[in-house]
């Protein structure tokens, strides 16, 4: 994992270009309901940044994601990836992605799991276990590769769906709330593993959290979004230094961010759209 | 944990010789006549059975144990080639009608429908097409198993984690490669419960299959010929009926065996 992902985009060009872009579910049937699930969202993300989506549940946080990965099309408006449009980014294998669950094939061992991407990439065997063992390193998870996913812990499986999802060193990596169902400790070590893997492997991070901690320690930027419909109602700076270290969570700045997010969540309605800077506010 | 399953398997076993003799004994006694009239003819001893197989089947010929062996040898083979071509067949279409929303519309309800035909209708007609033969024998077998190979098949390869489907599409898979890499180990454990099914029921139909086939060395044709003779040998017959269950089993081990090997995955209610 040296030097910059193979799949970066082109100089200047914005990792991710979102303008204008909404998002309606339809029901089925007829005289089925409508539901608004992102409106008039923007967001820019440049290259080797890390910005965190949060919201109430319902904001669309994961939709927007979800969106930005090609997994789903949005209603209006355009996404750009690399200065690609989404659907070439993911043809050209230019996302990671990891969700709550780790998502690990049963049936494979860890070595094997990592590999998958590899192997439907078409790796020769050799260029497949030389990065395979790269990974677990970068993972701490060397010595497990003959293990099978339920014979790991929760936090071990999601560093394997990290492992997995960074094997083909995507230049972006999306990930919906990783950490969502792990225990506080596990959770704030993991944080710490995943800035390590975010500096040494320079990709630009999507981050979708439910915590306001988590995404002030984690992120260069915070989108502060709001429900029904769905909109990003703010983006908060995070100019904690860097690298960020336990020193980080008890620096005076740090809660001072954490309750700028958090009025951001609660105070909708006051500035909508404004880009808070993040100076604190009176 | 091995020596306990075995005696657990032995305990059964001895269970349900006691329910056959106890009953046998207490029916005799009372001389009860309903449900039916019990004597050694209606419920020979099970000692009776089993000795059976240790006489001649004929006046100087060959133990029965021995004409029962080879019986179930030619019946295995019939069996064994109709659960392949079930399984094989039953896959595909599965595969088939998972890939088509317009296929599984259009096709599944005749394949529910086949079903329903017995057996009886079927065989006469592929003896005709095939000739008699075991090769006849083991198509009408498969007719039998191929059915819940398909629906498990296709219920399997739609059980795939919908996230992990959307993990392959991210890393732009196709459809083949989704098809093996996911959905196929996916539906394992539903495959093999289909193919442990099937497996028993090849044994059936291949024994069914065997007398519209005019087919008298297998263990159908056995069942056939000691049924004219029950009155004078009823435990040749209940013999039989043990050798045809022993081959139903030892099918089915063979396929919990492949499984064991094949399927490595978290034990149930684990992970």
């Amino acid at each position: 994992m040296t030097g910059g992902p193979p799949n970066a985009s082109p100089d200047g060009a914005p990792a991710v270009s979102i303008r204008g872009m909404s998002k309606v579910f339809r029901g089925r049937g007829r005289g089925a309901s409508e539901v608004r699930a992102l409106e008039d969202i923007d967001l820019e993300v440049h290259p080797g940044e890390f910005v965190s989506l949060i919201g109430p549940s319902g904001c669309g946080k994961s939709t927007l994601l979800r969106i930005i990965g090609d997994l789903e099309q949005p209603t209006t408006g355009p996404v750009l990836v690399n200065a690609k449009p989404a659907h070439q980014a993911r043809v050209d294998g230019d996302y990671g992605i990891v969700f709550q669950d780790s998502v690990l094939y049963d049936w494979r061992t860890v070595a094997r799991n990592i590999a998958l991407p590899l192997e439907l990439a078409g790796w020769d065997r050799d260029r497949r276990s030389q990065r395979v063992t790269e990974m677990l390193e970068l993972v701490d998870l060397t010595g497990f590769e003959h293990h099978h996913p339920w014979q790991l812990s929760g936090g071990m499986q999601q560093r394997v769906s990290i492992a997995r999802a960074l094997s083909f060193s995507p230049a972006l990596l999306l990930m919906d709330e990783p950490f969502g169902a792990l225990d506080e400790m596990t959770r704030e070590r993991l944080n710490m593993e995943l800035l390590r893997i975010w500096e040494r492997s320079r990709c630009t991070v999507v981050f979708v959290t439910h915590s306001i901690a988590e995404a002030v320690f984690l992120s260069t930027r915070v989108a502060v979004m709001s429900a029904r419909p769905g909109r990003i109602r703010g983006i908060v700076d995070v100019d904690l230094p860097q690298p960020r270290t336990n020193e980080t969570r008890v620096d005076p700045r740090f809660f001072e961010l954490v309750a700028t997010v958090r009025r951001r969540l609660r105070g909708m309605e006051d500035d909508a759209g404004v880009v808070v800077t993040g100076e604190a506010e009176a | 944990m091995r020596a306990e399953r075995a005696l657990t398997t032995l305990a059964v076993l001895a269970g349900l010789i006691g329910l056959w003799e106890g009953y046998k004994a207490f029916a005799e006694a009372l001389h009860l006549s309903w449900p039916f009239r019990v004597n050694d003819v209606t419920m020979p001893h099970v000692w009776d059975m089993v000795g059976q197989l240790f006489e001649p089947s004929r006046l100087n010929g060959p133990l029965l144990l021995h004409v029962l062996f080879d019986a179930a040898l030619y019946t295995a083979r019939s069996a064994f080639v109709g659960f392949l071509i079930g399984a094989v067949a039953g896959f595909a279409l599965g595969v088939a009608l998972a890939h088509s929303r317009l296929l599984e519309r259009g096709l599944l309800p005749y394949v529910v429908a086949s079903q329903t035909v017995p057996i009886l209708a079927i065989a006469p007609m592929i003896v005709i097409w095939l000739k008699a033969g075991w090769l006849s024998v083991a198509v009408i077998a498969s007719y039998l198993t191929f059915f819940p190979v398909t629906i498990n098949t296709l219920r399997g390869l739609k059980s795939a984690d919908p996230r992990a489907v959307d993990l392959m599409r991210s890393y732009a898979a196709g459809r083949w490669d989704v098809l093996w890499k996911l959905r196929v180990p996916s539906a394992m454990p539903y495959l093999f419960t289909a193919l442990k099914v099937s497996a028993t029921a090849s044994v059936v139909g291949a024994i069914i299959a065997e007398p519209p086939a005019s087919i008298q060395d297998g263990l159908g044709g056995a069942i056939v010929n000691f049924n004219q003779y029950y009155l004078s040998s009823p435990a040749s017959l209940w013999a039989t009926i043990f050798i045809a269950a022993l081959l139903g089993i030892g099918f089915f081990g063979l396929v919990s065996g492949a499984e064991r090997i094949l399927v490595s995955r978290a034990p149930e209610r684990v992970a």
